[in-house]
């Protein structure tokens, strides 16, 4: 992702949130949430069926 | 010769610790006065008869994200020191001192455990006792540090990617990540509930083995912590490796690794007559995984202080845990997905051998302040890069004992990994180790 759709991200996230951010805080959440996303996509991209549990299972 | 009362053990402690402690930065609150109450209590039942428990008189220290009764639990924080006082120890605190060991003291903590190098922006950071300029590793780096510079023999940590056996090699000492579920997590402050362990560094594996015995069994305070009877292992540790299978983990665990860490595991395996190689199925992506599961766990646990209090964080934690809260949920749910599959390929490995051998950390010691690792040619950023060798087996929860091994300046560990239950195959492991020379430094 370009760094100003990162931004966007950042922005539309903290608002929703309700976390104010500084903005000198900018530079390293953009960075983190980058390294964030790549490390997500690289788990995405390991294909599992639709059936695949996910490791916490919940007992009643 | 006769025994110290563990008064006088006590008292030695708290004297070194009064010494030594203003450069190793190891503890946040010494316990003095219940030390000194609790020493005296064992030295009269016993003279009035009582058997000798476990670890009589035995001094430890733990990470201050568990709770001491009377101490505000700051895993690390400033945030936290507004916290009224723990009412309870922990449960493994509790268990320990049954067990006869006499609680000294919290320790220096990498904050909220979101760190690998034992830096501390409020506290300072703890320093390594084999050169104080450099890192103890983290987040438990004042369990390193104390265990390391032989403060106290015992110290318990906390491992949710790596921060016991980080420690442990960085410091050159024993510790044990037992199986997720295994020891109660009960009265200590959270991280990533998916996957926080509690655990023991130890500066012998006999103490490493006498305190997870010590610790075992049931808590309903934890609902993670499993329904099974204790399995002692320290009657065990004398069969060593015999009839084990042992292989040395190839591929990933050697990408980036510097030659002190491939020549410490070449020791270990030399030592243990290992010379097969195996590969764990998709190490790389278990990493990302558990590195999606620690941010964004952890940002849904702090995003009430990142809405309050953001400010009072350390800067290098709160950026991370705000980009974590801002991650889509379909991701994390993705990642949890690959968690159960990859647990399975790992298991399979398993019918066909009972350890693997892996490094521990990609380098020894770095200098405090650093922020670059040089991973195989690569420069990358030094705090997250720390836990590669960690994070892809404390993400399945599979038992592990690190064990130091002696570098021509400092240490650095060797992670001895069984599958789930087996703690007693690498503490056994780690014990014929350290009968044939690899001790703490």
């Amino acid at each position: 992702m370009q760094d100003s759709e990162l931004d966007a991200l950042i922005d539309a996230g903290t608002h929703a949130l309700g976390i104010r951010i500084d903005p000198s805080w900018r530079q390293e959440i953009r960075a983190s949430l980058a390294v964030t996303l790549r490390f997500a996509a690289l788990v995405e991209a390991h294909n599992l069926p639709d059936e695949a549990e996910p490791a916490p299972v919940f007992r009643a | 010769m006769s025994t110290p009362s563990a008064l006088a053990t006590i008292e030695a402690t708290l004297a070194d610790i009064e010494a030594r402690n203003p450069i190793l930065n190891a503890f946040t609150a010494v316990t003095a006065d219940r030390a000194r109450a609790r020493a005296a209590d064992l030295d009269a039942s016993r003279a009035a008869g009582r058997a000798k428990l476990p670890l009589e008189g035995m001094p430890f220290a733990v990470k201050n994200l568990i709770d001491i009764a009377g101490l505000p639990t700051l895993a690390g924080s400033k945030i936290n020191r507004s916290r009224p006082p723990a009412e309870e120890d922990a449960t493994l605190v509790t268990r320990l001192e049954a067990a006869g060991a006499i609680l000294v003291g919290a320790l220096n903590m990498g904050e909220y455990a979101y760190d690998f190098t034992g830096e501390n922006v409020h506290d300072g950071p703890s320093r390594n006792p084999h050169d104080t300029t450099r890192m103890t590793g983290g987040s438990s780096g004042g369990s390193g540090a104390t265990v390391g510079g032989a403060l106290v023999p015992l110290a318990l940590g906390s491992d949710t990617n790596g921060s016991i056996r980080v420690p442990a090699s960085f410091c050159g000492v024993f510790g044990l990540k037992a199986t997720f579920g295994r020891l109660s997590r009960a009265g200590s402050f959270p991280f990533v509930a998916s996957l926080d362990h509690l655990g023991p560094l130890a500066r012998t594996v006999d103490d490493l083995a006498l305190a997870y015995d010590a610790m075992q069994g049931p808590d309903p305070a934890d609902p993670v912590c499993v329904d099974r009877p204790i399995e002692p292992v320290t009657d065990l540790l004398a069969r060593g490796t015999d009839g084990l299978r042992i292989a040395i983990l190839g591929g990933y665990f050697h990408q980036g690794a510097t030659q002190q860490a491939l020549d410490a595991v070449a020791s270990v395996a030399s030592a243990l007559g290992a010379t097969r190689l195996m590969e764990l199925p998709e190490p790389a992506r278990a990493r990302a995984a558990a590195f999606v599961i620690t941010t964004t766990e952890g940002a849904a646990l702090h995003l009430d202080r990142l809405r309050t209090r953001a400010g009072d964080f350390d800067p290098a934690v709160r950026d991370r845990l705000i980009a974590g809260a801002l991650l889509p949920a379909s991701l994390v749910t993705r990642a949890q997905k690959f968690r159960r599959w990859y647990r399975e390929a790992v298991l399979k490995l398993f019918d066909d051998v009972d350890i693997l051998l892996a490094p521990a950390t990609p380098c020894s010691a770095p200098l405090i302040g650093e922020t670059e690792l040089d991973l195989g040619g690569e420069v990358v950023p030094l705090r997250p890069n720390i836990g590669i060798y960690t994070q892809p087996i404390s993400f399945i929860g599979l038992p592990v004992a690190a064990v130091p091994v002696r570098g021509t300046s400092l240490p650095i560990g060797v992670q001895l990994i069984a599958a789930p239950w087996r703690e007693d195959l690498v503490l056994r492991a780690a014990w014929q180790l350290e009968q044939s020379g690899f001790r703490s430094v």
